[in-house]
């Protein structure tokens, strides 16, 4: 009897347990909206108000700062991309045998986690042209994006590399395949599968990072909003459009990554 | 012996200040099944690891099926001598190395596509003859992680002759592996030797030494100690090393 009891209560706040997550989710949500709905209450001698958000020059500009987000999303890509490229070979380089190659990628990986991403920006963009090298705002962005996640990258790749067990390079070794077989064959492939998480989680931070371009006049979804709302006393709708966008952006980035996770984690086993 | 498939001279190794192998001389016979023992840490699987370079040997002159090649040579004449020398050599490995983002046939057709340049076709007979002989072929398509160890075991061992090498060495193939699979992998090995492929076993199954091997190698610090056929070497051992390894071999309850 008090084993069956003891059962029931155990499972019953499991199945509702996630009810009750969503619901407070929702809860929390709402109540964001509602603090900044502008509505006012007052319960006797409380009086409640909410920040007011201004519709019209939300219904205004919403589309021209919205325009930012493909701007915002092509840069995303092509850096990643860049990134990838950069960590590729620059792990390759720590890990090879070849001392110039592997202290040129140390220097590299070193000089950029050692300095802020803000300041690499300033200096492609803006430091640059004091030697005659003049870059649009686009292409500053997307090389020190490239440049920055590269050598964070490099670290999760050379991790990745270095996973695949000991034991698959000496059975593709001694199958009599050149190290270059192997890794390109046998240590690249399960290596891959390794570090798509990280790689995902990568993108989906670099995705915000590309705000920083603002501040070199790129008209992405952080300058247009600033464009937009600064000098009309709006920046705080502005704002709110832009990280909506944001929010939105990593919560559909994130569901393909689980997805692809699933099916990559499937097709090996 | 002119004729030998494995010649092997003068071979030292160290790993930093320890000695693993302390000069050996070596040679196998085709169709000969040379069975090392020895306890851990005596040199034995290092001494396998030399022959196809899987350890780098700081001394000595390696010779198989026609190949040689010398410690410590780093050209690029030698680098392509040494493919040729493991095209020539399998090897099976104690915790299989079985090529897990491959399936069975793609693990077994890898190298004879990518190193020998076989044709597709030749090299998808070739696989599906030799998982027909270790009795996996159902498993053709399946990943490795659908296979019990005993399988994987068997598995490597069709990879290792998909190559069809001259010698195989076989690294404790049986130690990563529950005490009832055993047998399957064991048999395995016993057709290879009576079709009369070489071969070089480190291996703690005396009882498959004893039964199946041509000779006895008994290893220990680094060196050979004695060597003989497996009545000699197993039963009536000569030297007082050899004959405590097998006192406490059999004290300890093993096979």
């Amino acid at each position: 009897m008090t084993a069956l009891a003891a059962g029931s209560l155990a499972r019953r706040p499991r199945i509702s347990f996630r009810v009750w997550l969503t619901l407070w989710s929702l809860i929390w949500f709402g109540l964001l909206v509602f603090m900044f709905s502008g509505l006012q209450f007052a319960f006797g001698p409380l009086h409640l108000r909410t920040f007011p958000l201004d519709a019209r020059f939300i219904g205004q500009w919403w589309l021209f700062i919205s325009e930012g987000v493909l701007i915002t999303l092509e840069l995303a890509v092509v850096s990643i991309i860049g990134a990838s490229v950069l960590a590729f070979l620059s792990a390759l380089a720590r890990i090879s045998r070849v001392a110039p190659l592997n202290s040129l990628a140390g220097l590299y990986i070193s000089l950029i986690r050692g300095t802020p991403l803000f300041l690499q920006f300033y200096f492609i963009y803006q430091g640059l042209p004091q030697f005659g090298l003049i870059l649009s705002s686009f292409l500053s962005a997307a090389a020190a994006l490239s440049l920055n996640y590269g050598a964070y990258m490099s670290e999760i790749f050379r991790a990745g590399i270095q996973a695949v067990s000991s034991g698959q390079t000496e059975a593709a070794s001694a199958l009599g395949m050149t190290p270059w077989q192997t890794m390109y064959r046998i240590v690249l492939p399960q290596a891959i599968r390794i570090v798509t998480p990280d790689i995902g989680n990568q993108f989906i931070a670099m995705q915000k990072d590309t705000a920083l371009a603002s501040a070199i006049a790129l008209e992405e979804l952080t300058g247009r909003a600033r464009q937009a709302g600064l000098p009309r006393q709006h920046f705080f709708e502005a704002l709110v459009i832009a990280a909506a966008w944001y929010w939105l952006l990593t919560i559909i980035f994130s569901y393909f990554q689980s997805r692809l996770e699933q099916r990559m984690a499937h097709s090996d086993r | 012996m002119p004729d030998a498939i494995l010649a092997i001279e003068g071979l030292y190794k160290s790993f930093g200040a320890l000695e693993v192998l302390k000069g050996i001389d070596c040679s196998v016979a085709p169709s000969e099944v040379v069975c090392i023992i020895g306890r851990s840490g005596s040199g034995k699987s290092t001494f396998l690891r030399c022959i196809n370079f899987l350890e780098e040997p700081d001394e000595g002159v390696i010779s198989v099926a026609g190949i040689t090649l010398p410690a410590g040579a780093h050209t690029y004449e030698h680098r392509r001598q040494l493919i040729e020398l493991r095209k020539r050599v399998g090897m099976v490995f104690q915790s299989f190395n079985l090529f897990p983002h491959k399936t069975v046939l793609e693990n077994l057709i890898e190298a004879p596509l990518i190193v020998k340049k076989q044709t597709r076709a030749e090299a998808i007979a070739l696989a599906d003859a030799l998982l027909h002989k270790v009795g996996l072929s159902e498993k053709r398509d399946v990943y490795p992680s659908k296979l019990s160890g005993g399988q994987s075991q068997r598995v490597a061992i069709a990879r290792a002759l998909a190559m069809q090498p001259k010698l195989m060495l076989f690294d404790e193939p049986t130690s990563a592996l529950d005490p009832e699979l055993t047998g399957e992998v064991l048999n395995v090995m016993r057709d290879l030797a009576r079709d009369g492929m070489t071969m070089l076993v480190v291996t703690h199954e005396l009882g498959f030494a004893r039964e199946v091997a041509d000779r006895v190698v008994f290893m220990d610090g680094g060196s050979i100690v004695e060597e003989g056929p497996p009545e000699q070497c197993l039963v009536n051992p000569k030297e007082a090393r050899t004959r405590l390894f097998l006192e406490r071999y059999l004290h300890n309850g093993q096979r």
